[in-house]
């Protein structure tokens, strides 16, 4: 397509340009696979010079992060420590260093590992609408329009969030799947839990029956066990080159079982 | 559809020249520059042949808007040695035999030299990190890595 | 580490030579430090126009219209290819080697049988241009069913994917339709083995995925010539097939390569330069046509995936009495390397192993998948891996340890092979010593005290006593002279309007009963040197199979 590319000041002109036709530019390692080869689908590019979308600021029980804060900058900041784990498995560096946390928002299958976390921590998302969690924007991001922000809550105890993802090539590689547990505790109970899974469907999703089984109890063996054994309820793997459905079918309880042990265990 | 003028510091020198709408980094640097050191391998971001540096941070020139770096300060493996002056990094892979086909290599460079630029000394591990997004299809990475390592005057093992 | 064991390869090296063994340093690694190396890619063209292919999206169908007026009238477009701007528009590459039968076009008119496979070709200032264009070249197919799988394609009433074979495999010497191993007779030694163990194996194709894509840059020159940059692996291949393609004179193409960003055998059989050539032609600018990764992985000709049938007959001792082979390579919808690939792995039958008695059968098969080609270890790869399963397959049934199995059926020096030629530089029982001592396997001591160059020949030398020949997948129609003298005419040669060949002489009345199949004799103990031969080898040609010499 013969693209016109339009940089706006602020974010609320940006967001006034989006349409149809428009594709929004963050870090481009999705929007510039796209004009490479041709896409057809918009002919507007845009931008914003914002310096909102870059800033990254704690809001009290909180971090209020701009939309185009790059992965690596999530891992430069002693901040945000707990998701430094995950920004460090987008990718390689070069990713790292241009993609964002906004343009994860919107990466598609089996891509999506920031957003997974997000899920499970429960983080909303601001747009020109107004704040919602990200449970509520996946459901609809297609027609989200302009993100500015993102509302990170910070863990009461950092290790009440633990993080797995799966991927053939290490260091870098895409996800077969991933996992994200947030298990915040009162009194050794598990109160108010999310666990999120990528790769495991349209976009991240909650593992809905994990969750019933983990809430109220106390972490071990056997509650672990129990949420095994429903790992798969809420989620919808699909078959891709990484792996088929099947298996990722076959495996998710067996990662999901990884992870919390190894949570229970620190 | 107009031209947009794109002006950027590219390994120290000040260059101008016009970009098309939606053209790449990669394309802009190669055929808008002249600096042919960068390589298309994927124009997916996957491969890593087309690894700059900018303002000092390893990106794939693939999948950066060239007007975007209106401003910035570019390097590429075009500009790596100072003058008939190899850099450390390129007598390495020299003498390492850390290319065959050398299609991977200015990618590497960079890669390598964003790593050397601010960990002078890094481990095996921190440098097999800093090459991840890097593919190469001859050397199985091994001499790379021992390049590297011996670049910044460790013992490599051997 | 490499190590040199001089104790068991003495004469291999002449220890005079001063590069070898020593670190240096590579001819062209300045170029590839400082970018300065010389990719296709890394010439400069003022005006250069950029190619894009229109590339068919069904595995298999046949073509009724392509409209290429709203193309034409994009922004930047200066031409659109279809197949009637190709001088000759089919072709196989071996043809330069007189072995096959043209049957790829470069643009395909009628039908298209994989999917990728380019229908058009759009010319455009920019990329960009071309890639918009080529969404606007409207082809009109009707789809045809399409078969993926080797054995399916040769059953009767499988779609036919490629009509210069119409029964979906290469004719092999232009009368068989698979290239045939006979050596000793195989059913009588199965039907005497202590044990008779089948496998089956197989191989899915392996992209070679090199870092830069295939790609040419083409420009006119002075004196009615075109320089020609491309990332070929075979500078010659390609300069004839474009000649062939382009009807051009071969001293009117300035090829320059050699400065190749990988290829591993992905870059042998390149059509690029013929279509960037076409478009400098007919352009009169410089042309750029090259794949980008997707491209590169979807048409990209990768290494073929085979499927191998093994039967091996075996008695208790161990002693592997006699192979038989059923493979098919699939060669996807063309020729291109696949039927070569096989021609060099039936001469490796059966492996590295002395057996008295080999069969093979192997399929060159078209089905409706990328064409398939080169690739690292070249028509090798499978076979060695069915076989090296096998052999551990084998191990199991005689409660045998599996490298003692190796050592024990190992050819050794002056050993005749299967494809009638003696053996020498053997060391695969040396080989499996070392790996034995080195993964601390222990061996028996007969193992131990084998070597290659011991016990070999003699008996072990000579030609099975009687072979066992065969008629069956006789083909008629196919001219088994000049492939490419019947090419030579725009039009694929009718099967029907060939010679019929008349089939070779069976065996005389007299010799009718074979001799029983002989074990080949185990080695024997005393050393010797290898015997001449009783019978005289015949001498193996890649191309036309076997000559007395
Ligand atoms: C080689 C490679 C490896 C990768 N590996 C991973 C991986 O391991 N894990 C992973 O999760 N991802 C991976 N990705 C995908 C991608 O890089 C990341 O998801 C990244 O976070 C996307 O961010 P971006 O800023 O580059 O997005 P962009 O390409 O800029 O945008 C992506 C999409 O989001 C929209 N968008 C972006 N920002 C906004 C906004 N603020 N408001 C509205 N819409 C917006 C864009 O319009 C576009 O549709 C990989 C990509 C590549 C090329």
């Amino acid at each position: 397509m013969a693209f016109t590319i339009e940089t706006y000041a602020t974010t609320a002109e940006a967001a006034r340009a989006m349409g149809a036709d428009a594709r929004f530019l963050a870090g481009g390692t999705l929007v510039m696979r796209d004009v490479n080869a041709g896409d057809q689908s918009f002919t507007r590019i845009i931008r914003s010079t914002d310096p909102a979308l870059t800033a990254i600021r704690g809001t009290g029980d909180g971090i209020s992060v701009g939309a185009c804060v790059t992965l690596h900058q999530i891992v430069a900041n002693p901040d945000l420590a707990f998701l430094a784990p995950v920004a460090r498995q987008v990718g390689g560096p070069q990713v790292r260093n241009m993609g964002t946390v906004g343009g994860n928002l919107f990466a598609p299958h089996p891509y999506g590992d920031f957003t997974v976390a997000l899920l499970a921590i429960g983080a909303k998302v601001t747009t020109a609408q107004g704040q919602k969690p990200v449970d509520d924007f996946l459901r609809d991001r297609d027609r989200s329009g302009l993100v500015t922000e993102i509302l990170i809550p910070r863990p009461r105890d950092p290790g009440s969030f633990g993080w797995h993802k799966v991927s053939r090539t290490k260091p870098k590689g895409a996800s077969v799947m991933s996992i994200a547990a947030y298990l915040p505790r009162e009194g050794g109970r598990i109160r108010n839990v999310r666990i999120a899974f990528g790769a495991m469907g349209g976009h991240p999703l909650r593992a809905t029956g994990a969750e019933r089984a983990l809430e109220g109890q106390s972490l071990d063996a056997s509650t672990i066990a129990r949420a095994a054994a429903v790992t798969l309820e809420g989620l919808s793997p699909p078959t891709d080159p990484l792996a088929s459905e099947w298996y990722r079918r076959e495996v998710a309880a067996v990662h999901l079982t990884r992870l919390l042990t190894r949570m229970e265990r620190s | 559809m107009g031209k947009t003028p794109v002006t950027l510091t590219l390994n120290k020198a000040e260059r101008a020249g016009f970009t098309d709408p939606g053209e790449n980094l990669l394309n802009f640097l190669r055929r808008g520059l002249g600096d042919l050191s960068p390589k298309y391998g994927c124009g997916q971001g996957t491969c890593g042949a087309c690894t700059v540096l900018i303002d000092g941070e390893p990106q794939l020139s693939c999948l950066v808007l060239a007007e975007t770096v209106s401003g910035k300060t570019v390097n590429t493996t075009g500009g790596l040695a100072d003058g008939a002056q190899l850099h450390a990094l390129q007598t390495a892979f020299m003498d390492g035999f850390a290319a065959q086909c050398g299609y991977c290599t200015p990618g590497m460079l960079m890669a390598a030299k964003a790593l050397l630029d601010r960990n002078p000394r890094p481990s095996r591990d921190e440098i097999a990190e800093a090459i991840s997004g890097n593919l190469c299809r001859c050397t199985g990475y091994a001499p790379i890595i021992d390049a590297i390592l011996a670049a910044t005057g460790q013992q490599v093992q051997g | 580490m490499i190590e040199f064991r001089k104790d068991l390869f003495a004469d291999e090296r002449d220890d005079t030579l001063n590069e070898v063994g020593k670190p240096t340093r590579r001819q062209d690694i300045l170029g590839h430090v400082t970018g300065r190396s010389p990719y296709f890619d890394d010439h400069l063209f003022d005006g250069l126009l950029h190619m894009r292919a229109v590339r068919s999206p069904h595995h298999h169908a046949r073509i009724r219209r392509i409209d290429t007026a709203e193309a034409e009238r994009m922004p930047g477009v200066v031409r659109v290819l279809t197949g009637k701007d190709v001088p000759q528009n089919l072709n196989t590459l071996l043809s330069l080697l007189d072995f096959g039968i043209d049957d790829e076009p470069l643009l395909s008119t009628d039908k298209v049988a994989y999917r990728g496979e380019p229908v058009a070709c759009v010319i455009a200032a920019t990329e960009l241009q071309a890639r918009d264009a080529v969404a606007k070249v409207r082809v009109d197919y009707e789809e045809l069913p399409a078969v993926f799988d080797v054995e399916e394609a040769l059953k009767p009433g499988a779609p036919t994917v490629n009509p210069v074979y119409p029964k979906n495999a290469f004719v092999y010497h232009g009368r068989y339709d698979h290239q045939k191993l006979r050596f000793g007779d195989v059913d009588a030694a199965l039907a005497q083995a202590d044990h008779v163990v089948e496998g089956r194996y197989q191989m899915s194709p392996i992209e070679q995925a090199p870092m830069e894509t295939c790609g040419a840059i083409a420009a006119p020159e002075q004196n009615d010539r075109y320089v020609c940059y491309t990332s070929t692996q075979a500078l010659f291949f390609s300069l004839g097939t474009a000649a062939k393609m382009l009807k051009m004179g071969s001293n009117r193409l300035h090829f320059i390569g050699g400065t190749v960003g990988g290829g591993f055998g992905g870059k042998v059989d390149s059509l690029h330069e013929p279509m960037a050539i076409l478009g400098a032609s007919l352009t009169g600018r410089p042309c750029k046509f090259a794949w980008d990764r997707e491209e590169e992985m979807q048409v990209g000709a990768p290494r073929g995936a085979e499927r191998w049938y093994l039967t091996d007959g075996v008695m208790n001792d161990g002693r592997i009495v006699a192979r038989k082979f059923t493979g098919y390579f699939d060669s996807g919808a063309y020729t291109r390397l696949s039927s070569y690939a096989i021609i060099k792995g039936v001469g490796h039958l059966p492996g590295p192993y002395t057996i008295p008695n080999v069969h093979a059968d192997v399929y060159c098969v078209f089905t409706n998948r990328t064409p398939a080609t080169a690739m690292r270890g070249f028509g090798i790869t499978g076979v060695d891996f069915a076989i090296e399963a096998h052999m551990d397959k084998v191990a199991e049934v005689v409660g045998m340890n599996p490298i003692d199995l190796r050592i024990l059926n190992a050819y050794r020096d002056g050993d005749m092979k299967a494809h009638r030629r003696l053996a020498k530089n053997t060391a695969l029982i040396e080989c499996c010593q070392v790996a034995a001592q080195k993964a601390g396997w222990s061996i028996a001591p007969s193992s131990q005290a084998a070597a290659s160059m011991k016990d070999g020949g003699g008996a072990r030398a000579a030609l099975p006593a009687h072979t066992v020949t065969d008629q069956k997948g006789l083909v008629e129609g196919f001219d088994s002279g000049s492939y490419a003298k019947k090419a030579g005419a725009s039009a694929p040669p009718s099967p029907s309007s060939a010679q019929p060949n008349r089939p070779t002489p069976t065996p005389t009345p007299g010799q009718a009963a074979p001799a029983p199949a002989q074990a080949r004799p185990a080695p024997q103990t005393a050393a010797s040197s290898p015997d001449q031969p009783r019978n005289k080898p015949n001498r193996f040609s890649s191309l036309s199979g076997f000559r007395r010499r």
